[in-house]
């Protein structure tokens, strides 16, 4: 793992100290809040509903016990004992006083961490794929080149003031686990004839006009890409629009001027600045590289997994589920859900992440992943290790073995803590999830992604949902929306919408009915929900939805 | 004819906690919506949120909210007017937590 060095440190110990000391003006009353706003966001700290909250960056999704165990300590000390992982590799903090960020931004920097361009109309927290240098899949590491860009975009002098956020995600595999589609710019690591490059996506967002990504660039060479990349980012800054918020993102302006204008004009830009670079972001690569080298893997038999998956059904169910491939022999790689069913999605106690810190230093070469789905993973698990592992997540209610099952959902904070929000997404989570485990469906189900987002913003990702739930107000009552078919890999997919929205109270059996009907068009259990949609198409499901609604109603 | 002018309370995040205030007649700031000033009159209601824009060091993001009342002081006419006096449905904290 990359450990900050000395210009690291000290810029971020920089930081914290103009900000303690603008906190300081902010409660003394010299600086207004039009004045303290956009110092607050370039620091992380929103005002919520009903608090602040802080938001802070896990690069890449990557943590190791020290960080895990901190952030359990700002959960205790200044929170309410827990914290929310996010869709972008964040975790947010939905209780601070201000008074308290300026020592909790201090007691992160201790563990090299921090909340800088989490927020505000700058270059954010750069994501990877959670199964980063563990996966089976994978051309690359994305870690050391989201490290790179991660330093190239902090406090870029050029991409401070931009017309809107900037989200950048980078994929080592074909399998893309970090919706590389849906982002500003997205990576995809690529090998062309035994030399490393990347393909480069852009344009890709969701929100209120959302927009799958358009390949800008086949192959981007190692020597190349900071500087394309901000070639890009430099033709957006000065074209986007600054007019219109819906319309500042950088989908819109690929979208007006079409990916062949904006090529030719990156590609002209890229000549011009190209020179600048010297080389030394290869260098800097070189010893990034370094820092992220794999684990000593061992070789060891891996009887004991085999006689316990043999033996016991709750560890051959969470085998089944919650495992995935590892790169390495007689490795696993160990998803742990956040998703307990009636649970917040991707909420974590402090004694739950003490419990994962400590079982990633114990099983797991000290590293854990956040995932952008809101769990968390342990990429380095030798399979002798694995029943101990289950035993000690079960204590700690983090064994649910639900990984990809209808109920490891996607849901935004909504308007439980969201000031932006219309309508609640998480009870709406929690009781599909409490419904389809009280009918024992699950599994029969099996892989089927639901993503619930409470406004258009859509950071529940409701588009690229096989089953997108989105949350509106609709005359003073909350009203859900709900597409089908939707799809965040690779073949990135905007859901569409059935028909008109449902109740609160109406939500629910809604989506009940759509996977009855799912399982009794599906031609047998191997035909996933989308395969099904995608041969069947809406007319049988919207049939479901409100045929037997009026039916009900008629009744 | 003039438009009805629908009740309403001012209310804001207080600067140091962010936790959901509203104003009361007494020129001070409440956490229980029970106690807060009910507004009838427009240009009262106008009047007050200045007051309360006024007050930078203690509260903000003033503005005003619907209210019906009722027995117990005003209630909210819009449920996130209603989630902002209680607190989040997923965990027993905030308001609900705060005030019996």
């Amino acid at each position: 793992m990359y450990t900050y060095n000395e210009f690291d440190a000290g810029f971020v110990a920089k930081r914290n100290s103009q900000f303690r000391q603008q906190v300081e003006r902010r409660i003394s009353g010299a600086l207004s809040e039009d004045e303290f706003k956009p110092l607050r966001l370039m620091n992380g700290l929103y005002l919520q509903l009903h608090a602040y909250m802080l938001r802070v960056a896990i690069p890449y999704g990557t943590l190791d016990s020290a960080k895990m165990r901190q952030l359990a300590l700002l959960a205790d000390k200044w929170d309410k004992g827990y914290g929310h992982f996010t869709t972008r590799q964040n975790i947010q903090y939905n209780w601070p006083k201000l008074s308290d960020v300026p020592d909790m931004l201090d007691a992160l920097a201790e563990v090299d961490m921090h909340a800088i361009q989490t927020s505000g109309n700058t270059i954010r927290n750069v994501t990877a794929d959670h199964f980063a240098g563990a996966g089976a899949d994978e051309v690359a590491d994305p870690r050391p080149v989201a490290e790179l860009i991660r330093q190239w975009s902090s406090d870029h002098p050029e991409f401070q003031f931009m017309p809107r956020k900037f989200k950048i995600a980078v994929t080592g595999s074909v399998n893309d686990r970090a919706v590389i589609m849906a982002h500003d710019i997205g990576l995809q690591i690529v090998d062309r004839d035994g030399e490393i490059g990347y393909r480069v996506v852009i344009g890709g967002g969701l929100g209120r006009t959302p927009m799958i990504g358009k390949v800008i660039n086949d192959f981007v060479a190692q020597g190349d890409l900071l500087p394309y990349l901000e070639a890009v980012v430099s033709v957006w800054n000065l074209l986007g629009r600054r007019d219109n918020k819906y319309k500042a993102r950088i989908k819109i302006t690929v979208h007006e001027h079409g990916i062949d204008d904006i090529r030719a004009r990156v590609d002209e830009r890229f000549k011009a600045i190209r020179p600048s670079f010297t080389g030394v972001d290869v260098a800097l690569f070189e010893d990034i590289k370094a820092a992220f080298a794999p684990p000593a893997f061992r070789d060891a038999s891996t009887a004991v997994y085999e006689t316990a998956y043999k033996s016991d059904p709750i560890f051959r169910s969470w085998s089944d589920t919650n495992l995935a491939q590892h790169r390495a022999p007689g490795y696993a790689i160990v998803q742990i859900s956040l998703k307990a069913h009636g649970e917040t999605p991707g909420d974590a106690s402090s004694e739950q992440m003490r419990a994962m810190a400590d079982l990633a230093e114990t099983y797991g070469h000290n590293e854990l992943r956040i995932s952008h789905e809101q769990n968390v993973i342990l990429p380095h698990v030798h399979k002798s290790d694995l029943p101990a592992l289950h035993a000690e997540l079960k204590k700690h209610r983090l064994a649910t073995a639900n990984i990809g099952l209808i109920s490891d959902i996607i849901a935004c904070p909504g308007m439980d803590y969201c000031a932006l929000a219309t309508a609640r997404s998480i009870p709406v989570a929690q009781q599909i999830a409490t419904r389809f485990d009280a009918l024992k469906l699950e599994h029969e189900v099996g892989d089927l992604k639901i993503k619930i987002s409470g406004c258009i913003n859509a950071c529940g990702h409701h588009h690229v949902g096989h089953i997108g739930i989105l949350g509106l107000d609709r005359a003073g009552v909350e009203n859900y929306q709900i597409t089908l078919g939707g799809d965040h890999t690779l073949d990135a997919r905007l859901g569409d919408r059935t028909g008109p929205g449902f109740a609160y109270d109406e939500i629910i059996p809604a989506v009940e009915r759509i996977v009855y009907a799912y399982l009794d068009l599906r031609t047998d259990p191997e035909e996933q929900f989308l395969a099904t949609y995608a041969r069947v198409g809406m007319t049988p499901f919207k049939a479901a939805l409100y045929d037997k609604a009026q039916a009900y109603a008629a009744e | 004819m003039a438009r009805t002018f629908s009740p309403k309370v001012v209310t804001g995040n207080a600067l140091i906690e962010g936790d959901v205030v509203y104003q009361t007649a007494d020129d001070g700031w409440t956490r229980d919506l029970a106690h807060a000033e009910v507004l009838s009159d427009e240009a009262q209601a106008n009047l007050r949120l200045l007051m309360a824009e006024g007050q930078p060091e203690v509260i903000v993001g003033a503005y005003l909210a619907d209210v019906t009342p009722g027995t117990d002081g005003p209630v909210p006419t819009h449920f996130r007017e209603g989630f902002r006096r209680t607190g989040p449905s997923n965990y027993f904290h905030g308001k609900q937590a705060e005030i019996g």
